[in-house]
């Protein structure tokens, strides 16, 4: 490859990430926003309306005082982990970002296939996903045990149970998407839901499209399960002894991963960037993939403004004796169903593993 | 050259992460090596076109292995300096297995099975190869017995660590949530005329 | 059946749709904000605010330096000295209030015998330093001064309930 090649490439990379991040990064300010207004409106309250027209500065103005905010790092912390804390937290929030799909585009005409709209096409998108999102959990762990508070340290001994009981009930759910569109790649399982809404997942799929995304709530450290950071016991919970940036970092973190969860709900159980109806095709994909993720950001907010929220042995309880089973009998009906949809075209999967089963030849 | 290049990266930072383990003084960094060093393996298997299995290594291991270790460590109270305490009485015990290894090791590298010319060259597959869907393949077919044991066993030892550590305190209070979630209006709630 | 109909809610999530669909009503409900600045809330004419020192018709100051209510301030806000006058009359050489003990209970005003310490309407007043909230007695009759038809005005509606 000449070195010119590789320079753009990496300047259409560079490019790429960036086209993402950036959004991210205002979105989750104004999902901030509009999350004080629409938890204001649920309370008949107005919320925010002070800063600019309708508040619409607000983030900006909170991005501002946080940002000239002094970085208080506690003296008997551990200094590096403390401050590498919201970094880890921040960064699989943003990275899960590069395998998911924002819809299929043939760049106006200009490529004659339709190309799917990723920093990375990976074919096992999914489980880089799963993967990633487990990783979110050091960010919450190093801050809670790094900041040498009690409170933070109990915080993030919740996380990590919380963490560890829903990835499972989520991998589960995860899992019946992928039995029904047989790949791991995201744009294979929306093109798998095409063509209106009746054949979206969330039709045979529904109950672990609840359990996904509840245990999204869980995942992300939202409202229903919010108990790391919960106030009235924890203070602010793992970070309890941030301040400024790095406080601002982890609530970045939080909503992006709030986004993450909301776009993956619409692109496996939503069909993505399909329309409801073929008839309103004409409006592009990326608009209705973006309109199915408000949608679920913002019942996010809503359930903000709804529940209380859980204590924590009826949330282990939840997650191990009603998700997990649950999770577990729907992948075995699944799974016989699918089975028996193979059984009536051909024999292939039962031949194919009384052919291979031949333990004795190796 | 590219490639070659990425090799060393994550096999150096492996090493150094390895190194990093037994070196660090702090339990909670030594984890944290653990992790750099899971991570660096987790290259080298996308760099061998085995994504499914690089991607299951960060899954497993760092997602849910190492979390539980940090966890039982952030409740442990380490006393540092006791466990520095009986080093030179272990040392000969510790030497001896220490030396025992590297005879292996020497052994095993000199023996011509590692040699690159003894292992299939590495080769980059079609995009229409699929390697989960040959895992699956070749683990449900060839392998299907070792694989169903190895789940029984797991399933097994799953059981038998609840067993073992399940136990019913007689004095200790327990909510029955499934009753407490039941409760209807009727059984608590008694209109009094006054 | 009962146990059908529980399972059946149980699993269709009802409650929590329940509480969604409340929520979702209060959403579109008018609200009860009032914006501060631009908007008010009416204040009943016993409303506790700043302190003002009154004066009768004629100009005299009422307050006779009884020190009832230094007596009963239960903050220790209020600080009086008295000396006799040229014309004979007792009268307060010093009058302070300290606005950042007062914990605005009213009891002054209650103790004063001839309704010289009132509390008016009045009660944005924030200062950025503190010995603006240290109230001397020149200040308390200027107060006195600019309010003096609001203070009457309110002790009049308020009167019949005495």
């Amino acid at each position: 490859m000449e070195w010119t090649d590789m320079a753009l490439t990496g300047l259409i990379w560079a490019l790429e990430i960036l086209a993402i991040a950036v959004p991210i990064a205002l979105s989750v300010a104004y999902i901030t926003y509009a999350e004080r207004r629409v938890i204001g409106l649920m309370q008949v309250r107005k919320g925010c309306n002070r800063v600019g027209p309708l508040g619409l500065l607000q983030p900006l103005a909170d991005g501002l005082k946080l940002f000239l905010k002094e970085t208080i790092i506690p003296a008997k912390s551990n200094k590096i982990l403390f401050v590498a804390a919201p970094v880890m937290a921040l960064v699989p929030a943003l990275v899960a970002f590069a395998v998911v799909p924002f819809g299929e585009t043939t760049l106006f005409g200009l490529w004659d296939t339709a190309h799917v709209m990723a920093i990375a096409h990976l074919n096992v998108g999914i489980l880089y996903i799963l993967a990633i999102s487990s990783l979110a959990i050091y960010g919450v762990l190093m801050a809670g045990w790094s900041s040498n508070s009690k409170y933070a340290l109990i915080a993030s001994v919740r996380a990590t149970c919380q963490m560890i009981s829903y990835e499972i009930s989520m991998g589960f759910a995860l899992v019946c998407v992928l039995m029904l569109a047989g790949s791991m790649d995201l744009s294979v399982i929306v093109n798998a839901q095409k063509g209106g809404f009746w054949h979206w997942y969330i039709i045979p799929l529904f109950p672990m499209f609840l359990v996904y995304f509840i245990s999204g709530c869980a995942e992300t450290n939202r409202t229903p399960f919010d108990l790391v950071e919960g106030e009235a016991e924890l203070v602010a919970g793992h970070i309890v002894e941030y301040s400024g940036m790095w406080f601002a970092t982890f609530s970045l973190a939080e909503y992006g991963a709030m986004i993450l969860i909301s776009l993956l709900t619409s692109i496996l159980f939503m069909g993505g960037w399909d329309a409801p109806i073929p008839a309103l095709d004409f409006i592009p994909g990326t608009v209705w993939l973006l309109m199915k993720t408000s949608f679920f950001i913002f019942v996010f907010i809503w359930f903000r403004a709804t529940f209380p929220r859980f204590r924590y042995d009826q949330m282990m309880r939840l997650g191990w004796k009603v998700f997990l089973p649950w999770t577990l009998a729907w992948i075995a009906v699944l799974g016989l169903f699918t089975y028996a949809g193979e059984l009536n075209s051909s024999l292939t999967i039962l031949s194919d593993m009384i052919g291979y089963y031949q333990p004795w030849r190796s | 050259m590219f490639e070659a290049g990425f090799f060393y990266l994550f096999a150096t930072m492996a090493v150094v992460g390895g190194m990093g383990v037994v070196l660090a003084r702090h339990t909670m960094h030594s984890v944290m090596f653990l992790i750099f060093c899971f991570f660096n393996s987790a290259g080298l298997f996308f760099l061998l076109d085995a994504e499914f299995l690089g991607i299951i290594l960060i899954l497993i291991y760092v997602g849910a292995v190492m979390v539980l270790f940090m966890f039982v460590i952030m409740m442990l109270e380490v006393n540092q300096a006791k466990l520095r305490e009986g080093f030179l009485q272990y040392l000969p015990m510790g030497g001896m297995i220490a030396l025992i290894l590297l005879i292996e090791f020497i052994g095993a590298a000199s023996s011509g099975i590692f040699h690159t010319d003894a292992i299939a060259a590495v080769g980059h597959f079609g995009k229409d190869v699929n390697n989960t869907v040959e895992i699956g393949k070749i683990l449900y077919t060839q392998y299907l017995l070792g694989f169903e044991i190895a789940a029984i066993i797991l399933l097994v030892a799953l059981v038998g660590a609840i067993v073992l550590t399940l136990r019913t305190r007689q004095d200790a209070k327990y909510q029955n949530i499934s009753k407490q979630v039941n409760v209807r209006k009727e059984d608590r709630l008694r209109k009094v005329r006054m | 059946m009962q146990l059908i109909k529980h399972a059946f809610k149980t699993w269709m999530l009802w409650e929590l749709v329940k509480g969604l669909a409340l929520t979702m009503r209060y959403f579109f409900k008018p609200k009860i904000t009032v914006e501060y600045p631009e908007e008010r809330t009416p204040l009943s004419p016993r409303f506790r605010g700043l302190h003002a020192l009154r004066r009768y018709d004629s100009g005299e100051e009422r307050c006779i330096a009884c020190k009832l209510c230094e007596v009963v301030c239960p903050a220790l806000a209020i600080v009086i000295e008295s000396e006799e006058r040229e014309d004979g009359s007792r009268r307060t050489t010093r009058y302070d209030i300290d606005m950042t003990k007062c914990i605005y209970c009213g009891l002054c005003q209650e103790a004063c015998p001839v309704d010289a310490i009132v509390e008016t309407q009045h009660f944005e007043y924030a200062s950025e330093t503190r010995e603006a909230l240290y109230y001397t007695k020149d200040m308390l009759l200027d107060v006195g001064d600019r309010y003096e038809s609001q203070i009457a005005a309110n002790i009049e509606a308020d009167a019949k309930y005495h």
